[in-house]
């Protein structure tokens, strides 16, 4: 197998979120006040950890435990990974993480007064196959009340994390869903400057994805940083 | 062409997600110097980030069956944070110039809408005179942010500052 070494292309203006966004609190202490050190792309940063199913074993259903059935609506999130060229990412993991359908995560820090769902925990992991495709089966997250400011309700969203195949092209979103009025509420999601860039955090329900009689299907692809055309200089 | 998908906070809850043996490199039994990576994430205030994923990635040794190269620990109510891995070595940088030895962090938590990217070095290493991206920080205490104490034989520690005083050199890449 080739490992590339190509730098990856710089950020696009606008299309991240600024770490200092004084409407979501918790940025007020934990955004730094010096300006980032740009360095160049060494093999460090070009390269990047490599997740196969064989040790990290695939969760693809998130909305079954113990073979019984969560509580919710049950969906189907189907996508691809492609990188900023269009090309397929493949082979590469996905992790996964939500609430549950009343807006409460089984975690001890979630003190939300909803009710846990004995089965459904919120944790999946899944992989690209060779032209970038992904899916998994879940259940709709509900929205649920944070402490940010006054009655303060995050939209219902999807946690992910991807790798890509190099160090620089890790990527920590979360998705939403068509139609949420708290979107327009929310300052994470509203924390993406670029109008365009923002709404491709909304998935599109997606009739083709949609199973007859058993589960909404909602379609949500996921961009990686692309490559420089020039490999690096001496990696 | 199109750009690519816009960061999110990992938000508080990613730990539904983790698996604490992530933070031992060493776990499908890689061999070398096999070597403890501690230290402390703190806010502006100087309080613990206890929520925190720190993530860490090192280009030596090469990744391989026995060494994933990559971990992920959380930061406890301390703040601290504790990985078991293997001693790098110098990496080509850019032009002939040797990198340091050097282990690549991000830092995710609630309130970071992206993930922080930060760099150990280790303290005593000659390369760390030389090494193209140290040399990238002219003022001495700011380039001390990313060099980690050596505690014990076998352990390094890195103290990591969000902000505010001693603020750590975190890196665009």
């Amino acid at each position: 197998m080739t490992i590339e070494t190509a730098p990856f292309r710089p950020v696009t203006d606008g299309s991240q979120p600024a770490n200092n966004t004084p409407s979501y609190g918790s940025t007020l202490l934990r955004h730094p006040k010096q300006a980032a050190l740009r360095i160049p792309h060494t093999i460090t940063e070009a390269t990047g950890p490599a997740f196969t199913a064989a040790r990290f074993a695939a969760i693809p259903d998130l909305s079954v435990m113990n073979g019984r059935q969560a509580q919710g609506e049950r969906i189907i999130v189907r996508g691809r990974v492609v990188d900023e060229s269009g090309r397929a990412i493949p082979h590469t993991m996905i992790e996964i993480w939500q609430a549950n359908a009343a807006g409460r995560y089984d975690h001890p820090g979630d003190q939300h007064d909803a009710p846990l769902d004995p089965n459904f925990h919120g944790n999946g992991r899944v992989f690209t196959d060779a032209e970038g495709w992904y899916q998994f089966i879940s259940i709709k997250p509900g929205a649920y009340p944070w402490r940010d400011h006054y009655n303060a309700w995050r939209p219902n969203h999807i946690h992910y994390s991807l790798f890509g195949d190099g160090f620089a092209q890790r990527l920590i979103t979360q998705m939403y869903f068509p139609g949420d009025p708290l979107l327009a509420l929310d300052p994470i999601y509203l924390s993406v400057p670029d109008t365009a860039a923002r709404e491709r955090l909304i998935a599109t329900f997606d009739l083709d994805i949609t199973s007859p009689e058993w589960a909404l299907g909602y379609r949500f692809d996921f961009v990686l940083r692309g490559r420089n055309a020039t490999p690096l200089e001496s990696a | 062409m199109s750009t690519a998908t816009a960061n999110q906070t990992i938000g508080p809850y990613w730990h539904l997600i983790e698996d604490p043996i992530w933070a031992d490199l060493t776990r499908f039994g890689a061999q070398g110097e096999r070597i403890v990576l501690t230290g402390t994430v703190t806010d502006g205030a100087a309080a613990p980030v206890s929520d925190a994923a720190i993530e860490i990635w090192q280009s030596s040794p090469e990744v391989s069956d026995s060494f994933p190269a990559f971990g992920r620990c959380r930061t406890d109510p301390a703040g601290s944070f504790r990985f078991v891995t293997l001693k790098p070595g110098p990496v080509p940088g850019p032009g002939n110039a040797q990198q340091a030895p050097h282990v690549a962090i991000t830092i995710l938590a609630r309130g970071l809408l992206n993930g922080l990217t930060t760099r150990l070095y280790f303290q005593d290493e000659l390369l760390n005179e030389t090494d193209p991206v140290l040399s990238l920080i002219e003022n001495e205490a700011r380039r001390s942010t990313l060099i980690a104490r050596k505690v014990a034989l076998d352990t390094w520690h890195l103290d990591i500052r969000l902000q505010g005083d001693a603020e750590t050199v975190f890196m665009e890449i």
